[in-house]
């Protein structure tokens, strides 16, 4: 079994050509960027509002929440299902996934944002007050700094989600590495569904790992103490794997 | 509706599979959770390697983890015992954490006072600082059970037996009635056992009530 999943990594004939992994790789990539991106862009301006001026606190709350009780699968075929016959061509695969993958998306990066600015020391923006900074001034200079690890972490738990369901896009006529284990499956070939499923696997880690890198630059010196090397007394060790909207669905 | 009452036995026969393949996990997770999250707790150099090794696992898809399993188990990839395992691997990642963060947020000052009331070792765990770690351990419960009853549903691409066939019966015949059935049943079914968690923490955590005071 082993040996059969090596040799389906190994063959040359599955790294070149449109159902080639290194396509494959590059179009699950490509799925999962762009639906983080658009949810980024409208979920972390909601998030930090809503941490901002305090309203809205119990929506955000309960969409993180609610979000989580709806089944992923369910949830893209019926979005197949109902704009298929609307839209012709590539898009009509393409859109429906894309609308679930940023839907599912949204709920964790808002919770991140929310959670981060809420989170501000309160001190630290009645001294920015004080210093005679605006309401927007506060919030781009003091609290979106100091929010930054639990955005970050929000976009982290969002890209595993994103990358999880886009697999399952596979099913319901996506590229990306979910191919192989779906055609694996359709032709009873289990060295190419596990060595595909492997692959996705790695490429999981390896986007979970590239997110904690751009977390621990990211995020200020002031912020993170990497560049401390003494905690000083009474010191509470930073916690910006917190798992705020941690949850997965796929 | 008229769907939904004509397929009424095979809606309750999946749901009672789609209720074990989620809940057994969060049972087995649960109690292999906790010494796993003590020892974190109690031997400070397991913490973050248990919690950052926990943690990846928690990162691997779940559809590739139940085309994995079955090939590291030696088992036929329609045994429900690889869904079983996926989802029980997914609930210690969860839970190692929170037990570990439950059993610290035990104040200092009651630890003290169970040992100079003579409380052993492990009497003490037991009666005093595991009880007060319920409401940590039960937040972290919610979140694994609500997720599980969800990812449980996407083993029907494999063909595993649960409300999640409905999805894949009814996109296969471009047939409306049992997708919303089945995703309708699964929102049920998390809004259950989140209220079943609810409802236990709240017998075992009697002096919240009594006394107002804050999980």
């Amino acid at each position: 079994m082993i040996a059969g999943i090596i040799d389906w990594l190994g063959d040359p004939a599955h790294w070149a050509g449109d159902d080639g992994i290194p396509h494959r790789l590059l179009e699950h990539l490509w799925y999962s960027g762009l639906s983080l991106l658009v949810a980024a862009l409208i979920a972390v301006p909601v998030g930090l509002a809503i941490g901002h001026t305090g309203r809205g606190r119990f929506f955000v709350v309960n969409l993180a929440g609610a979000a989580r009780a709806i089944p992923s699968l369910g949830l893209l075929f019926l979005m197949v299902l109902w704009l298929f016959p609307k839209l012709g061509g590539d898009a009509a695969f393409l859109v429906p996934n894309l609308i679930v993958l940023i839907v599912l998306a949204i709920p964790p990066i808002m919770a991140g944002a929310y959670a981060g600015v809420e989170g501000v020391d309160p001190a630290a923006r009645d001294a920015a007050k004080g210093m005679g900074m605006t309401g927007m001034g506060v919030l781009r200079k003091v609290e979106l700094p100091c929010a930054l690890p639990l955005v970050f972490s929000g976009l982290r738990s969002a890209a595993l989600q994103v990358v999880a369901t886009a697999t399952i896009g596979a099913i319901a006529g996506l590229g990306g590495l979910g191919r192989f284990l779906i055609d694996g499956l359709h032709v009873n070939d289990y060295s190419q569904m596990a060595g595909g499923a492997l692959l996705i696997a790695l490429l999981a880690l390896v986007v979970d790992a590239a997110f904690a890198l751009v977390q621990r630059y990211a995020v200020s010196p002031g912020l993170s103490g990497r560049f401390r090397t003494r905690p000083e007394p009474g010191d509470q060790p930073m916690d910006v794997e917190m798992s705020v909207g941690q949850h997965r669905v796929g | 509706m008229s769907w939904f009452v004509d397929h009424l036995d095979l809606v309750w026969t999946r749901t009672l599979q789609h209720v074990y393949l989620a809940g057994l996990p969060l049972v087995v997770g649960l109690l292999i959770a906790l010494p796993l999250g003590w020892l974190a707790r109690r031997y400070r150099g397991l913490y973050a390697p248990f919690t950052a090794g926990f943690g990846l696992l928690y990162t691997i898809p779940s559809l590739a983890l139940f085309v994995i399993l079955p090939g590291i188990l030696h088992r036929q990839i329609l045994d429900p015992v690889n869904v079983v395992i996926a989802m029980t691997l997914y609930t210690i990642a969860l839970l190692v954490r929170t037990v570990a963060d439950g059993l610290g947020a035990v104040p200092d000052a009651v630890a003290q006072a169970a040992t100079a009331m003579g409380y052993t070792r492990g009497r003490r765990f037991f009666a005093v600082e595991l009880p007060l770690a319920v409401p940590v351990i039960s937040a972290g419960l919610r979140v694994a059970a609500v997720s599980n009853v969800s990812i449980v549903s996407v083993s029907a691409i494999i063909g595993t037996q649960q409300l999640g066939l409905f999805f894949t019966d009814g996109f296969a015949r471009s047939f409306y009635d049992p997708l919303v059935v089945g995703v309708v049943a699964c929102i049920v079914l998390a809004l259950l056992f989140d209220l079943v968690i609810i409802g236990v923490t709240r017998a075992l955590t009697p002096w919240v009530r009594a006394t107002g005071a804050r999980a």
